[in-house]
């Protein structure tokens, strides 16, 4: 479970994330929309311990991020934006590595690395340097490897960017059944509405660093008067393209990060 | 515990599968070991400093263990450019242990690449004077190894691009080599270049080589080994702090 109170991320003058609120009951699948710079890397951050909050109160299964961080780490398995497997090593070598960083027994470590890998279909490939492996396969992989400990919350951080449609639908064909047999709670992000509609239970959209409209997709569509998610979307953040704001955001925090150095 | 293995574990199958780099990287040292032991050598000799083979060799093992423990320890550029840096954030296990890792391995595959160019320097013609002083040229190479696999963290966990890369190689990395020992006698420089031979950690590190090797020393073996120590300790130091400060 997730609970979020009053939570704020402020860099130098610049509110990233403006005291949002939300919760996601365990075993749901939760999505996290918005346009670019609007706060949903920063508020993931948060919520995995890679970010401190500057005020507001975070709990992942009744545990505080910043306090009890180890505790905290272990229940949750995170796909990041960018890929993070060692390209060197094998896929079976990126699980093993995973294992022992998370103290999974090793012998649970070996059935579930067989199960998992055998589920998202890379159980053939597990010898090959993850280097050789498609798109597609790298970021199921990254999921596989995020179940490996068992955590009760999966964080996916636009787990689809750049892949064809093909590898899209397999791989949330894949989340949506573990979702079912291992009652992981998903927290994603993703650019593309009609994923978010097809597979979340609930929506938040979040912008300028405060969260617009939650409820599940019907409601949200129904409350904007829209046939699709994405028109719900656009209703609710305006139409507007927030690349420029992103980019000064951005410079701003690494202008305020350079300084803290 | 679990951790610290894995870690080193990665940094030894990294190096082992590498076997093209590894190769490409005996290039360099068999090219000094004959263009300036066998080129430079009649010199040398002539100016009664004896065999520049013999003399040349440790510089050579101690720039292969320089730059492989140096280049281990910056690979957390790599790690960060292709994300892998990340995984190892969001684990729950202390930075420590994970720089603790990462630091062995790159101190493990420094060694084997000595190794490999101790062998090389036997090959071309290579002999040390007493057999039995090679294990305490091993100790030396390990400590040139902890040592620059330090300062390599503590760049590697500073820098955010590869663009300061190449600075860091012509303004850092070959000044250490060059003005270390490992290619002239330390013995009557001019005064500014001795200052700077001083305080250059490799010049222990190679006159500690040599001196197990050949039986010819400049500092003695001794202050070679205290100063690569508390050297090792500040660099390692630094680099696990400067490790634990990463935010990605």
């Amino acid at each position: 479970m997730i609970r979020v109170r009053n939570l704020v991320k402020t860099f130098g003058d610049v509110v990233a994330v403006n005291s949002i609120s939300f919760e996601v009951p365990q075993g749901e699948i939760f999505a996290f929309l918005g346009p670019n710079g609007a706060g949903k890397t920063t508020t993931i951050k948060m919520l995995t311990t890679l970010l401190r909050p500057t005020s507001g109160d975070v709990e992942i299964d009744g545990l505080d991020p910043q306090h009890q961080q180890h505790e905290v780490r272990r229940r949750f398995g995170i796909v990041f934006q960018d890929p993070s497997l060692d390209a060197d090593l094998t896929a079976e070598e990126n699980m093993e590595l995973h294992g022992i960083l998370y103290h999974v027994p090793h012998r649970l470590r070996i059935e579930r690395t067989e199960q998992l890998l055998k589920a998202f279909e890379l159980w053939e490939r597990r010898k090959e340097p993850v280097k050789r492996f498609s798109g597609g396969m790298k970021r199921r992989l990254e999921i596989a490897r995020g179940l490996l400990h068992t955590p009760k919350i999966l964080f996916l951080d636009e787990p689809t960017l750049g892949l064809d449609p093909q590898s899209r639908n397999q791989m949330w064909t894949h989340v949506k059944r573990l979702n079912e047999t291992e009652g992981v709670t998903v927290f994603l992000t993703t650019h593309y509405m009609d994923e978010a509609d097809r597979v979340a239970q609930r929506i938040a959209i979040i912008d300028h660093g405060r969260i617009v409209a939650q409820g599940s997709p019907g409601e949200l569509k129904e409350q904007t008067k829209s046939d699709s998610l994405e028109q719900a979307f656009l209703a609710l953040t305006g139409s507007s393209i927030r690349d420029e704001s992103a980019g000064s955001l951005d410079q701003m925090r690494q202008f305020v990060k350079g300084w803290r150095r | 515990m679990g951790a610290i293995y894995i870690l080193w574990l990665r940094e030894l199958r990294r190096y082992v599968r590498s076997r093209a780099q590894i190769l490409a990287s005996l290039g360099q040292p068999l090219l000094y070991l004959i263009a300036l032991g066998f080129g430079l050598g009649p010199v040398f000799q002539s100016s009664g400093n004896g065999s520049y083979l013999q003399f040349l060799a440790p510089g050579v093992i101690g720039m292969g263990v320089l730059f492989t423990s140096i280049f281990s320890g910056m690979g957390l550029l790599w790690d960060r450019q292709f994300g892998f840096l990340k995984e190892t954030m969001v684990a729950p296990v202390p930075r420590l242990s994970i720089v603790v890792g990462k630091t062995l391995g790159g101190v493990t595959i420094a060694l084997m690449q000595g190794t490999l160019i101790v062998v090389v320097c036997l090959v071309v013609g290579f002999r040390p004077t007493h057999w039995t002083s090679v294990p305490t040229a091993f100790g030396y190479m390990a400590l040139i190894a902890l040592v620059f696999a330090g300062l390599g963290t503590a760049i590697g966990s500073k820098l955010q691009d590869f663009q300061a890369f190449q600075l860091i190689m012509n303004f850092l990395v070959l000044p250490i080599f060059f003005l270390s020992g490992a290619l002239f006698p330390l013995d009557h420089l001019p005064k500014f270049m001795g200052v700077i031979t001083d305080v250059d950690p490799l010049a222990y590190g190679i006159d500690g080589l040599r001196g197990s090797l050949i039986g010819r020393t400049h500092f003695g073996l001794l202050t070679d080994m205290a100063v690569l120590c508390t050297v090792a300790v500040v660099f390692l130091s630094v680099g696990s702090y400067f490790f634990s400060q990463i935010e990605v």
